[in-house]
């Protein structure tokens, strides 16, 4: 009896706060990104412009480069190599990394340059890369297809090594050849490694587009760094700068989005699925 | 037709522990039957070999001498004659329980219609047609070990092979299984060959037991109980259950005493 009173009361009464809904993700993000604008534009008004920026100003920069059109060039300059350069990277990384995982002797053979692939130190190697290849559109896809392949390769390649054998004998024990062993076990239960390693290029693609046009410096977003930097133009070197830190965070969701659809029961299993 | 024989079957595994390399003999010298259409259950202690010899039967395991046959045919490697059930189910994650059973009819070669008929009849056998787009993880564990055997059975081997497949089952969820897996022998007439570490289960399933001590056969026990066994609190009472279940653990207690 006192607990359909209680029940009662408790559906007529106003929701209790403790069950009120949670703020959503994308507002908690929100108000901490105009906090960070706000106190950015109060301090970089403090400082010469020639150390610093702020907001407003880097706003204003926006919109002349967008409107003499030399944005548009820039970024089309910037994303065609960028594009080519980490799409071979996922297109290679990915059967390279399976391969290498799967089979011992792949491993022993191809193994060890990967792992020191990874830690390259491709700077270095940029202007070597441009005596080969010039200054144009395929020094950098080679700079950024260099940058993103080892990530992508290398997390392939431990996700491999971390299916459960079990798995692989339910393929054998069915009679299952190894290329569908492969493509039918071993690629989806490392999906969520491939796409782990395909986010985490993301960022060193971008990087590595940078570091391409620094060198080359007669074209894309990088070159619009480079030279607003040597004229003391500070606002207009953070526009492209800024370009690409939301073109990263806007390629990370876009990921985590084809991860969501193309490897639905992790985020399940996980019990990510209800946000 | 589906007569399982082990003959002369050992298994060496040479192991390093701690730079030392040492030698298994999982197995030395097994020879026995299971007839067609029998369940025969394999028991003993953990490491007496009981997984091995099954494994070697499936061919996930090579013997390191003697062999074993599926109706005169010597094993080597897996084949769609043998179908094997895992312990832990072991389904595809990604897949759903309709899936996972036609996985394993897809790997026998089966294409279009008839794929999809006789995924959903094996899984209406094993009582899980509702629950057939779900998950594994959206299955419980006694669902999971029903899909499991349903992808075995679909494939239509001789023999049904089974790892401690109720082992990981809670004890209510365990004999509802045991019982369903009465009901589905006597319906399929499917040879049976289980391994279990549950002395009650091996009585209760089994024609015949087969006790394994340190990689040998110690001894084969009849169970005297008739087919069919359906209501299981019955069997549970009778004597013939009881003698057999005291005769065998009695077998088993001497051994381990030992150690």
């Amino acid at each position: 009896m006192v607990d359909v009173a209680q029940n009662q009361s408790k559906t007529a009464a106003p929701p209790d706060p403790a069950e009120r809904r949670p703020l959503p993700r994308w507002a908690i993000t929100l108000a901490s990104v105009v906090c960070v604008l706000v106190l950015w534009e109060i301090f970089g008004r403090q400082i010469n412009p020639v150390f610093g920026s702020y907001p407003s100003a880097i706003a204003v920069a926006f919109w002349e480069l967008l409107r003499s059109g030399e944005l548009w060039s820039a970024l089309a300059e910037s994303l065609q190599p960028f594009f080519v350069g980490y799409g071979l990277a996922i297109v290679i990384g990915v059967p390279v990394g399976l391969v290498i995982g799967r089979f011992r002797t792949a491993e022993a053979a191809l193994g060890i340059y990967v792992t020191a692939g990874y830690a390259m130190p491709l700077v270095a190697l940029v202007p070597l890369l441009i005596l080969w290849l010039g200054l144009g559109f395929k020094v950098k896809v080679a700079v950024v297809f260099l940058m993103s392949l080892f990530p992508i390769c290398i997390n392939t390649w431990l996700g491999v090594t971390a299916v459960p054998k079990t798995l692989i004998e339910v393929g054998k024990s069915f009679v299952a050849s190894d290329v569908v062993i492969l493509r039918r076990i071993i690629l989806p239960a490392t999906l969520p490694y491939i796409m782990a390693g395909i986010r985490l290029a993301v960022g060193r693609a971008v990087v590595a587009m940078v570091i391409a046009e620094f060198f080359t410096t007669i074209s894309g977003l990088g070159a619009v760094i480079i030279n607003s930097a040597n004229n003391f133009d500070t606002a207009t070197m953070f526009v492209p700068i800024i370009i690409l830190m939301l073109m990263a965070v806007g390629l990370n969701g876009l990921i985590g989005w084809v991860e969501h659809r193309v490897a639905p029961w992790q985020a399940e299993i996980a019990g990510r699925d209800r946000e | 037709m589906g007569e399982v024989s082990f003959v002369d079957v050992s298994k060496r595994f040479s192991l390093r522990v701690d730079g030392e390399l040492h030698h298994v003999q999982a197995l030395d010298r097994v020879s026995f039957t299971v007839r067609d259409g029998e369940i025969v259950a394999l028991i003993g202690p953990s490491g007496c070999g009981k997984t091995t010899a099954l494994r070697v039967a499936m061919g996930l395991d090579p013997a390191s001498g003697g062999r074993v046959t599926v109706d005169g045919r010597e094993v080597q490697g897996c084949g769609h004659d043998r179908g094997m059930v895992f312990q832990h189910a072991e389904l595809l994650p990604w897949l759903s329980a309709m899936q996972n059973v036609m996985f394993g009819l897809e790997m026998k070669g089966m294409r279009g219609a008839p794929l999809r008929e006789t995924a959903q009849k094996y899984l209406d056998l094993v009582g899980l047609a509702s629950s057939q787009n779900r998950r594994p993880h959206q299955l419980s564990g006694g669902m999971k070990q029903r899909v499991g055997i349903a992808r075995a059975l679909a494939i239509d081997p001789k023999v049904l092979l089974m790892d401690e497949p109720f082992g990981a089952l809670d004890a209510q969820t365990r004999e509802s299984m045991q019982a369903e897996l009465l009901e589905i022998h006597a319906r399929t007439k499917k040879t049976i060959l289980f391994v279990t570490h549950d002395l009650d289960e091996a009585v209760m399933i089994a024609d015949r037991i087969v006790v394994m001590h340190e990689g040998r056969v110690q001894e084969i026990v009849d169970v005297p109980l008739t087919r069919p066994r359906a209501d299981l609190s019955i069997v549970r009472g009778l004597p013939e259950f009881n003698d057999t279940r005291y005769k065998i653990w009695r077998m088993l207690h001497a051994t381990q005493t030992v150690h």
